[in-house]
Order: C-alpha cells, then structure tokens, then sequence
C-alpha cells in the first residue's frame, strides 16, 4: 500500500497523537512564558499523572478483565482524567516548591535551575521504575466498538475520538483561562513583564505555582489519555517530553495557540514520516526537527510571547 | 511564628519520601503497596526522628551557627566592599597558596597511584571504566558548564562517536560496517578528537547563537539521535547487541612492545596519567586569554562582547573542546571493554552532569573528586539497592547540591564568588543569558 | 503624614545605592526628587513601592511600616508606581493595559475607564491596539492612565518626559497637575527638573545616594547650586529667572521639612 492509500489514516493518527501533544508542550509554554525556564522535569509530570490515572482507573474495572463498555466506559476515563489530573497538579506543585522555588529565592543563575530540575526528573523517573516496577504498564482497550466511522476511508475508533475531543476541550478550556479571565491576565502580565506586573499587584508567586499547577493537571490528564492508546511506564515521560517541548518550540514557545499548532502539526510530521521511513526512526524524526526549527526559525511559526495568545 | 509548623511539616514529608527510597520495591499490580510496607514499618521510627532532628537543626540551626561562629573561627567573609578589596591581597596570598597547591596535589597523586593496589579486582575495574573515564568526561564537560557556562545534555553522544570511530577504524569484525584498513585504537586517538569536535562545532554553530537553555534542549535531542540511530541501525552499528572485539591499545615503537590487556591496572595508570595531563592542560588554559575571556562571556556576555570578546566563537569553542575531550574518552572505552548503546543513554550524560555539578563547576579537582565520590557510592550502592535504584539517590543529591551547596563540593573560588555576586543581583554566573529583567541599576 | 522615609539605605550586592535617605509626601502635594543619572532617584521609587527591600531605614504610609507588606500589596494600600521607561504591556490591548491597573479590585473599573479615556482621549483612539505598538508620547499616557485605575491616593512618577517631544511633555506635565487637583498626591522623579519643579510644591535633591537639599519648589529653583547642575545655568552670568512663574502652590514658608499638611 502506498503512502497516499494511507494518507488519511496517517493523518487521524498524527492528529490524535500530536492533540496529546498538544496538551503536555502548554505546560512547557506556559511555564516558559512565566518564568522563561525550560521545565525540564515537566515529562515526569506527565509520567506521574499518567500513572495515577492509570491505577485509578485500573482499580475500578471488574477483576474478570472485561471492560464495562458504554457509559461505564466513559465514566472511567472521567475517573482516569481526574486523577491523573490531580496526581500531574500535585507532581507540579511538588516540583516547583521543592526544586525552583529555593532557587529563585535567592535568585540562582539559571544553569542552576535547570540542573536542578534533571535532578528532580532523574529522581522522579527512578522512584517510579522502583515503586511501579520498571516494565510497561498498560490498560485494557475501554470501548469495545472499533471503528465508529470513516473518514475518507481512514477508521476512526471511538477511543481515538474520546481522546481528541478531551485533548481539544482541554486546550480550547486553556485558551479561554488565558485569555478571558483574571488569572489569565496575570500570568500574561508576568510572562510580558514580572516587575510591572507587581506594580500592578499582581502577586507574582502565586501566579507562579498557579501556573505550575495548570501545567501539571493538563499534562496529568494528558498522560492519562496517552497511557489509553500507549501504555505507562517509568521512563514514559522523557519521549512524549522532548516532542512536546519541540511542539512548543514550533509554535513560538511562551505562545500557548503556538503550542498547539505546533503538537498537531508535530503528530503529523511524525506520522507520515514514520510511515515513509521506518517506524523505529520516528523519535528521530521529531528531534531532528526540533534541531531543525531551532536552527531555521527559532521564534517558532506563531512567534513568542504569552501575551500572543489572547 | 507560623515558619515553624510548616517548616516541621516539610521535614516530615521529607523524612516519609526517604523511608519510601529507601523501602521495599513495588510493582503495578499493587502500586501503592511498596509506599505503604515502607511507611508502616518499624524503620519509620528512625526516619521521623530524623525529620524531628532535621527540623531542630532548621529552626535552631541559625542561633547554632551564631553560637560556633563566636566561638571558632574568624567571621564569615560578608557580601561587601571588603570583597573588592580582597582582590588586591589576593595577588599576595596566591604565593603561599601555590605551594599548598602543590603539596595537596602532591599528596591526592600518592593516593591517586597507591590506592588501586590495595583495593579488589572488581573495585579497580570500577576504577577504570567508571572513575577514570567519567572523571575525564567530567573535565570534558566541565569547560562548557563550568568555563563556558553553558549546558550540554547531549555529551555522551561525543563519546559514542568516540566509542564507534575506534570500532569503525580499528577493527574489522566489530561491527558490520567498518574502515578497508585496520588503524591501532591509538591512532584514533586523533581522528576522534576531530570527528567529536566537528560534530560539536556543527551542532552547536548555528544553536549558540540562540539563548543558552535552547543548548540543552538540543544537545539533549541529539544526544538522542546518537543513541537511537546506535540502537536501531543494525547493518551500521551492530544495534543494540554492541561491538564486540574492538583490540586493546598496544604499542610498537621502537623496541617497545607493550599491548594493554583485560588487567585494568595498566589502563588506570593510563588513564592517571591523561587525567592529570588534561587537568594541568585545562589549568593553563583557564588562566590563558582564551579562560579569562569564557569568565568574561559568564559574568556579563554584553560587557564582553563590548570589550571585543568573539562571544560567539569562544562558546563554539569552549563546546567543541569539550566534545573533543568525551570523543577521546570514548576510543578508550571502546578499545578497555565491550560496548553496546546502552552505554550511550540518556541518564550516562545525566551522570556526568551530576558529576561536574557535585565535584564544582569550573574546578579540575573537584569535578575528578565528583566523579570519584560519585562513582564510589555507586560502586558501594551496587550490592545493596538494584543498579537503576542508585539514580534516585543521584537525581537527589543534584537536587540538594542545587539548593545549598550550589558551588559544588571543592569549589572554584571564581566560579563560587560569580554566583554569590549574582545572587546579589550584581553580573551573572552562566551564558544562558537573563531569566529575569535585569536590574535597574542606580 | 502620608508617605514617610526614614534613614533608608538600599545596596545591590557590595554595591550602596542608597545612604541613608530621609523624605515625606504629605497627601495631596506634589514633590519632586531631582538628581542626576545614578544618584538614586529610580532606586528610591523602587524601595517606595517594595520592589527593593532596604538594608536600614524604613519606609511607612500612614505612619505604618511597609517592611513586611509585599510588593504586589502596595496598590490596594494606594500607592501607584509609572515606572521608568513606561514599562507598559507589550502583547496587551490599550484597554487591557488599563485594565491591568485594576487588577486587585474591578469593581470600578468601567467607570475608571471611562474617567481615564476622558483624561486621555487619544487612548480612547487607540482602545483595541496593543501597547508596544503605541507611540512614547501615548505609551506614557497609557502608564499614567493604567495607575490612577487603581484609584491612587499616592502616585510614583518616574521620569515620565523621558524621551518626549516637548508639546507632549507639556501634555503630561498639565495632566499630572490635573490629577493632583483631584487630591492624588505625586512623587515625581524627573531629569526636567524646571517642568517639575513648576508644577512641585517641594523637591529633593539627590546625590550618591544622599539627600543633599530639600526645600520648597521656589527656594529649590532660586539656589545657585540648582540652577547651575539641574537647569543648565550658568550661576555667574545668568539673570534672576524670569522664565518659571512665581509657584503659586507653594507655601510661605522655606523651612525644609515643613510642608503643610
């Protein structure tokens, strides 16, 4: 079969791959947008949240490994979100007050806070492979119907819909909270200029953790639906990482639209690259286009800026 | 003060995460059950204890301090004017400091040639592949983080590239694809050398000149690259089984025959010796034009750029020198042992972060000291927690060093003096460029 | 007294910004701090509104010390920092820039929009572009505008002719005088110093650090010592000053520390 037989299945793949990573590159945006550091550690966000959505959700299905099907279905990935959302929050929270937060109160170079945060991932990874064992971990297909329609002739699943429709949610929910609310305009007053946004009294700390914490519930959520398709593992994050932050980078880091432009367009790229050169090539890919961006427009498609976004 | 319960809390937390580290090994069956067998277990016991001590040191830790420092000790050396004027005494001082300098040096040498003869086959294995070679990696990488001020989270792809030149070029059998002339590993000495410090000139050209972290993120891509390209291309590299038969180094010069073999001694001596060359090499560079200008390029790279400092070209080559020095590092991996790509990972490059981190950016002893403490608890932790464990305890004391002891282990007193400056919001003590608007200044 | 600095000292790293300085605003007036570059004027703002701690000293409002108030507290206690070079949003509209002014307390701020487009009508223009693309001249209004949202009973003005043309310095200079008849006491930090002190009812001087003469608006603009570093006169040869106006704001009496409040 040829590449154009496949195109369109290549393309629902990409897009439902790419809304994942989507989702996880606003954590790095964001947290870039604020404070203008790479967080390094934010893959074991999602590594974390994509386990506690995953035992959560294993700990309600019936011990004869059926899945329950239907709504039963749908109310466990409820669950599933929820808690890894919460287990991503809680994860970012963690990070931020242990790893960043000491640092920035003595106003550490910034070498600093990212050595900090490759000792907070390498620990994170390493407890998780300790206390989940270090073998993949994954979750029954919930939804017994396949394919729920065609589309162009590509068979698009119901999972592969529940997860691009909650992906698309959560990111269009992200774009209302930057743009239209309070907190939105402090994190896009710090992220433009923390000093001013103090004048403003805008209390520079909270919005810091606050924005950790979206960060991590998003990407937690995230995991949880990535650990649907895939499956869970200690060392997950460092892959799905490294591509979402390339999916920020793409759309103009800081840029919370640019970063989803930038995932869905990454998923593709990847798709049909894996398709057309060899599947086991696909992560070289998408670092080398990453490598690539950075040498050819490093402002990313959208451009830069927080503030961009609304 | 509401400090204090908090502060007691936090330590607590702290004092449960260390029995869970320290605590049985679980599984995803039961995910929450090692958590739980290591909390509710007599050790917790000891460790709340702990927590309640950490947190007495906390809470009484400053009144202590004042206490000791009455007591012994001239005053710590305050953040003042004084801090100028000592750079004038420095010049005297440096005299009396350099024959310290050399008796010290003298003195961990006799260790340095002593201490294998003394120690067990397998600890000077370890020795070898893990201490010499991490502590030379370590120099590598300590000209771009500690001299140059940048990070590179890729480095051990140089050393692969090290590592598969010597199997390439000395070998015919090592991996499937390989030179039409077999070279002694000796002789790829010089080729590695150039081939790791053009592909860090290739790599880091056109990224340099973005912001510094953009650096990390792509060294850590292509280091990545290196890795799978060496795991997946089976008709090149071998793939995932590795290179086997790569020769030792012999040498034939002259009447001299003398081939190295499975005994590490006659590696580590080696290895002694290139590791005390490059630190003195390093030393003259670092006090050369070329260090004074990477100081220059850390403590403000627009005043350097000003006073004529190529900013750009001395990153470059701060990068590929460091490159240069992993890719030298891998022939001799290549040609002590077997290899396979899981040498090259990710957390291999991690490693020698912590390590230069630990020992003290931008200081030639501490970073070899990081690399033999390190290496030493590793090897010591070896038979007591499963391998992959010990990278809890590592990621942790990267954590921990970051928060209190920033400067390292046996600190530069440069590089120590640049960031207590910094934090004083006065210069910068890296190249990553500034995370906050820079101060206003008066 | 509404804003009262006691013996500040401010230092970054080894280097003292600030030696040891001492100056009030009473509510309502307008005093001026002039000096030159570096003397420690933009400093001496910044500690004001916590941006900078001091090492000794202290700053109160209302006779209660700031030392523990965080900076982002400060504007719902009154107080209203422009900073140098304007600082305003760069990505934001012209509506959200002043929006941001009442980020502690929206409840008025329609009405305040409105109060603040009347006071500037070429914002009004300008309502939906975004900030960095404003001229310096609309940038500074748009400073002004986006501190009197918070309803200021103190407003920190930092060198707000910076870079101006003087038709439109003259615009600011008449807006800061009309914001004070409103009651909005102004602390005014300026290199203008004869714009500032026309519209002043006291100024400072600042040098290294140090307040070196405080004094009414007029006796400031009558001492040789002034006129000669601040206003570019030649003390020897120059004439009585005609230009400026007799200060009609200004009390009678000359005593240094003595503004009536």
């Amino acid at each position: 079969m040829g590449f154009l037989d496949q195109f369109w299945q290549l393309s629902v793949d990409g897009l439902m791959v790419g809304s994942l990573y989507a989702v996880i590159a606003l954590g790095y945006t964001l947290v870039y947008g604020v404070l203008q550091l790479i967080n390094f550690a934010h893959s074991e966000v999602f590594m974390l949240g994509s386990f506690g959505g995953l035992f959560a959700a294993r700990a309600l299905l019936p011990g004869d490994g059926s899945v329950p099907g239907g709504a039963g279905s749908i109310a466990l990935v409820a669950v599933g979100l929820g808690a890894g959302a919460a287990c991503g929050g809680l994860a970012a929270f963690t990070l931020e007050r242990v790893a960043y937060r000491p640092l920035r109160r003595r106003a550490a170079p910034r070498l600093a806070y990212l050595i900090s945060a490759i000792g907070a991932s390498l620990f994170a990874v390493n407890l998780a492979g300790k206390e989940f064992g270090r073998q993949n971990v994954d979750l029954p297909d919930l939804f017994h119907n396949g394919t729920v329609f065609r589309l162009f002739g590509a068979a698009v699943s119901t999972q592969t819909l529940v997860i691009f429709a909650v992906a698309v949610a959560m990111l269009v929910g992200l774009d209302r909270l930057v743009a239209g609310t309070r907190l939105g305009q402090g994190i896009r007053a710090v992220a433009q200029d923390a000093d001013t946004a103090v004048l403003m009294g805008v209390n520079v700390e909270r919005i810091i953790i606050v924005t950790f914490v979206v960060g991590g519930l998003l990407a937690g959520a995230g995991g949880f639906l990535y650990a649907m398709t895939f499956n869970a593992s200690y060392s997950m994050g460092f892959v799905p990482g490294v591509k979402a932050f390339t999916a920020a980078v793409l759309g103009g880091i800081g840029n919370v639209r640019g970063a989803m432009l930038g995932g869905l367009l990454l998923g593709l790229v990847e798709s049909y690259g894996g398709y057309l050169f060899q599947a086991s090539y696909k992560d070289v890919i998408a670092f080398g286009v990453l490598v690539a961006i950075l040498m050819i427009r490093p402002s990313g498609l959208l451009g830069e800026r927080l503030g961009r976004a609304a | 003060m509401s400090a204090r319960p908090r502060t007691l809390g936090a330590s607590v937390l702290l004092g449960l995460l260390a029995a869970v580290v320290t605590g049985p090994t679980g599984d995803s069956d039961e995910p929450l059950r090692a958590a739980w067998d290591s909390i509710a277990d007599v050790r917790i016991v000891l460790f709340l204890g702990l927590a309640v001590a950490l947190w007495l040191v906390l809470v009484l830790g400053p009144r202590l301090r004042g206490l000791v420092a009455a007591v012994t000790a001239p005053p710590r050396r305050r953040l003042t004017a004084a801090t100028l004027t000592m750079t004038a005494r420095r010049s005297v001082a440096a005299a009396g400091r350099r024959g310290r300098t050399v008796a010290v040096g003298g003195g961990l040498l006799a260790v340095a040639v002593v201490a294998p003869l003394v120690v067990s086959t397998a600890a000077q294995q370890s020795m070898v592949n893990d201490i010499g070679i991490y502590a030379l990696l370590a120099l590598g990488l300590n000209v771009v983080v500690g001299y140059a001020g940048l990070l590179d989270l890729g480095y051990i792809a140089f050393f692969a590239i090290g590592a598969y030149a010597t199997a390439y070029f000395s070998s015919s059998t090592a991996m499937p694809w390989h030179a039409p002339f077999v070279l002694n590993p000796f002789f790829v000495f010089p080729i590695a050398l150039i081939l790791a410090a053009l592909a860090g000139v290739v790599l880091g050209a056109p990224t340099l000149r973005l912001r510094g972290d953009y650096l990390a993120i792509v060294t850590l891509g292509f280091g990545e690259i290196i890795h799978l390209v060496a795991n997946n291309a089976d008709g090149i590299t071998g793939g995932a089984r590795g290179a086997f038969g790569v020769p030792h180094l012999s040498v034939h010069l002259a009447g001299v025959d003398y081939a190295w073999g499975i005994d590490p001694l006659p590696y580590y001596y080696l290895l002694l010796v290139i590791v005390v060359g490059v630190m003195v090499a390093f030393g003259r560079l670092e006090r050369s034009r070329i260090g004074r200008s990477w100081a220059a390029i850390r403590e403000d790279e627009i005043a350097a750029e000003a006073t004529g400092v190529a900013t750009l070209r001395m990153k470059l080559l701060a990068f590929a020198l460091g490159a240069s020095v992993s890719g030298f590092a891998g022939v001799l991996f290549a040609s002590k042992q077997f290899f396979n790509p899981q040498s090259f990972s990710l957390q291999a490059s991690f490693f020698v972060v912590a390590v230069v981190i630990f020992g003290g950016m931008g200081s030639r002893l501490g970073v070899v000291v990081g690399a033999v403490v390190l290496q030493g608890l590793a090897f010591y932790l070896r038979d007591k927690v499963q391998p992959a464990d010990r990278y809890i305890y590592f990621g942790a004391v990267i954590v921990v060093m970051m928060i209190f002891r920033p400067q390292g282990l046996v600190p530069s007193r440069r590089r120590r003096r640049e960031i207590e400056l910094s934090e004083a919001g006065v210069g910068a003590a890296d190249s990553l460029g500034s995370a906050t608007p820079t101060v206003v200044r008066p | 007294m509404l804003l009262t600095l006691t013996d500040v000292e401010v230092a970054y790293g080894a280097v003292t910004a600030l030696r040891g300085v001492s100056l009030e605003v009473a509510e309502g007036e307008i005093v001026t701090l002039l000096g030159a570059n570096g003397a420690g004027k933009t400093t001496t703002l910044r500690t004001i509104s916590g941006l900078l701690r001091p090492r000794a000293g202290e700053v109160r409002l209302d006779g209660c010390s700031l030392s523990t108030i965080p900076a982002h507290d400060l504007v719902a206690r009154g107080v209203s920092h422009v900073p140098e070079g304007r600082r305003v949003f760069p990505s934001m509209s012209v509506r959200e820039n002043l929006l941001m002014g009442a980020y502690r307390d929206r409840r008025h701020a329609r009405a305040d929009l409105d109060r603040v487009l009347a006071l500037f009508p070429r914002l009004g223009e300008r309502i939906g572009q975004a900030g960095g693309t404003l001229s310096g001249g609309e940038q500074q209004m748009l400073a002004i505008g986006r501190a009197l949202m918070s309803r200021p009973r103190l407003v920190l003005l930092d060198e707000p002719s910076m870079g101006l043309a003087p038709m439109i310095v003259r615009t600011i200079f008449e807006v800061i005088a009309e914001i004070n008849r409103n009651g909005v006491a102004v602390l005014l930090v300026e290199q203008n110093a004869t714009s500032a002190l026309r519209i002043a009812r006291r100024g400072y001087v600042l040098e290294t650090g140090r307040v070196v003469l405080a004094d009414t608006a007029a006796g400031l603009l009558a001492d040789d010592r002034v006129r000669q570093a601040y206003l570019g006169e030649d003390v020897t040869t120059a004439p009585p000053d005609t230009t400026a106006p007799p200060d009609t704001t200004a009390p009678p009496d000359t005593t240094t520390h003595a503004p009536s409040s």
